[in-house]
């Protein structure tokens, strides 16, 4: 748990986005990637505006783009869904460079990407910016159940325990000399698996235990109440609400 | 398998939302029960956080668990069928939830706006399918641990690909793109039946391996396990736990059992096998769409699949796409099966209990760890 205060997506900055309260940021990026999946796919200018507006809170933010290429890549797999998509859809097909296209494929290709790209760097700027104890604290401030939160707590400060102990057991079997090369060696992987669930679950109940022996009953103490001012509120919100702008020019014009 | 946004539209997301939520909630309320219910007598409702949240840990560790398949490609564990099996099917619908939640706001991974779609793909349908799959295969299958295996096997195999029906279904309904729904749905399952082999063979490894070494742990097992017996100076003694209800007709095979067993196997294999099928046609459809065999004709191309007999069968509709059939026969096939299970048992009860030991069950041990002793 040696970096337990932070994840390795989090940018360390002390920028304007970085200090808004989390639950200001959660609620803005949520609202934004809503108002930009709203957006007719026809109106291609938008979403060049929405880039822009995510690249002015990048910048607002000190995220270098480099940074924000990168964790993009995450994307891949669908990017490869949506070029397929223009070959296998129904309706008009046109000449593109001697393939036959599907208009509508090729429209819909368009809008996954770039519906999907803008989702993406939202949820990466949101992650980039945010702590993940104020995101926490953030999405229990929104509302979310408490024991959900407590859960997810849990699942980021141990994640980080449970993949080491997983890359301890790997590094254990490789001194050993055992390196998995197919699906022969199934077997053992899947002994290491086991034993990672029951050592995750055995954690569980002596922290459980631990936690019971400091005073613990179900329900985690709210040291500090984040609140939020109207300033950072409307801050924060300024994103979606461009963003809205611009969705209804996106449908009227 | 993660859906990004503007992947499907938003009335579809909408309701897939609300239906996330309504499974979180359910989830919230039985993992309070299954994790209280499980391990020692200490702690109640408040072991929930805890435990729910190692185990998604555990689950977002596994998923990064690179199994090697062949030159150079490698896979990796869904973990939903798993999560079922090993902590019961509330908190793997709640850990699987916590998981895409976190991997779709910190990692990017899934839209924000299609995490409704996302857990009620990956952490809804796979576990609700894999979990009664596995409990109405246990039921007819003999009492042993190789049967918890073969159960969690068959349940993993069919919990993805009927995830990847259910995203078809989502898509048809609300997809962004006019893509027929039937290559979507051969596509979508045609690769997912090869996951589901891969999803299937670990499942069944890792339980086998958790079986082995904490079988008290595995909440899939739990009516397997042969009360503890102390060795107290030779002698076999009754520990004191809290036994579980002893099984009256905890018999070896039985032939009705084994004949049930194959006829549920065989069902399931004649699902899987109406896919495939289903695959040929949409194959003949794609030449007929390229050579300019109108739309009509495609539609009646896809009435002429297997699959859709399935769903004549139950609606009368020819336009019934695919996605829709598979999902009918799938949940057909559990309903079947548990139903052929629940005659049998009641068959069972009302007929003398057969005098069979549960030695199967006892693992090597030497003194008579009969179920009926106890």
């Amino acid at each position: 748990m040696g970096a337990g205060h932070s994840h390795k997506l989090y940018r360390h900055g002390h920028s304007v986005v970085h200090r808004l309260p989390a639950h200001c940021k959660l609620a803005a990026v949520f609202c934004f990637v809503l108002v930009v999946v709203s957006t007719p796919r026809t109106a291609m200018w938008a979403f060049a505006l929405y880039a822009a507006l995510l690249g002015a809170v990048a910048a607002a933010a000190r995220v270098p783009a480099g940074f924000l290429a990168k964790r993009l890549l995450i994307e891949v797999p669908f990017v490869a869904f949506a070029v397929l998509l223009p070959f296998v859809a129904e309706g008009e097909r046109v000449d593109v460079l001697g393939l036959s296209l599907s208009v509508n494929g090729l429209w819909g290709a368009w809008n996954v990407l770039a519906k999907g790209t803008l989702g993406v760097a939202a949820s990466v700027l949101l992650a980039a910016t945010t702590e993940l104890r104020e995101v926490l604290l953030g999405l229990q401030r929104l509302g979310l159940p408490s024991l959900l939160v407590q859960i997810a707590a849990f699942m980021l400060r141990y994640g980080e325990v449970i993949t080491d102990e997983m890359r301890r057991m790997r590094l254990a079997r490789l001194s050993r000399g055992f390196e998995a090369r197919g699906v022969r060696h199934w077997g053992v992987l899947a002994k290491s698996a086991g034993a990672l669930f029951i050592r995750s679950y055995e954690r569980g109940e002596r922290v459980h235990l631990a936690m019971l022996s400091r005073g613990y009953t179900g329900a985690m103490p709210v040291i500090d109440r984040i609140t939020a001012s109207r300033a950072q509120w409307s801050y924060a919100l300024a994103l979606p609400a461009l963003a809205l702008v611009v969705c209804v020019l996106g449908w009227t014009l | 398998m993660h859906v990004p946004d503007g992947f499907i539209n938003a009335p579809v997301s909408a309701a897939t939302g609300v239906v996330a939520v309504a499974a979180v909630a359910v989830g919230l309320k039985g993992a309070r029960r299954e994790l209280a219910a499980s391990g020692p007598a200490l702690g109640g409702a408040e072991r929930t956080a805890p435990l729910a949240g190692l185990v998604a840990a555990f689950i977002f560790a596994v998923q990064m668990l690179n199994f090697p398949v062949a030159a150079g490609t490698s896979g990796h564990l869904l973990g939903g069928a798993l999560a079922a099996i090993l902590v019961g099917p509330y908190t793997g619908v709640l850990c699987v939830s916590v998981v895409l939640l976190m991997q779709g706001l910190l990692f990017a991974d899934g839209g924000l706006t299609a995490l409704g779609v996302n857990i009620t793909n990956m952490a809804l349908v796979t576990v609700v399918v894999a979990y009664a799959l596995f409990r109405a295969l246990l039921k007819v299958l003999p009492r042993r641990r190789s049967s918890v295996t073969a159960a969690s096997f068959v349940a993993a195999l069919v919990s993805v690909p009927a995830a990847a029906l259910a995203f078809t279904l989502m898509y048809w309904l609300g997809g962004t793109t006019e893509v027929p729904v039937g290559k979507v749905a051969t596509a979508m399952v045609g690769v997912h039946v090869l996951i589901g082999i891969g999803e299937a063979l670990i499942t069944a490894a890792t339980v086998s391996a958790v079986l082995a070494v904490r079988p008290d742990l595995v909440h899939g097992a739990r009516g397997l396990s042969v009360p503890l017996k102390l060795r107290v100076g030779g002698e076999l003694v009754d520990a004191p736990a809290a036994a579980p209800a002893p099984a009256p007709a905890a018999s070896g095979p039985h032939p009705r059992k084994v004949w049930i067993g194959g006829l549920i196997a065989s069902l399931l294999l004649a699902g899987f096998v109406s896919f495939y099928a289903s695959a040929n046609p949409d194959g003949l459809e794609k030449v007929a769409s390229d050579k300019g065999i109108d739309k009509k004709a495609e539609e009646h191309d896809i009435a002429d699949s297997p699959l859709a007999d399935y769903g004549v069968s139950g609606i009368d509709n020819t336009r019934l796409a695919g996605g829709l059939a598979g999902v009918i026969g799938v949940g057909g096939t559990v309903l079947l099966g548990s139903g052929v299970f629940w005659a049998v048992r009641r068959r069972r009860t009302t007929g003398t209990p057969p005098a069979g030991t549960a030695s199967a069950t006892a693992a090597g041990t030497s003194g008579p760890t009969d179920r009926e002793a106890v």
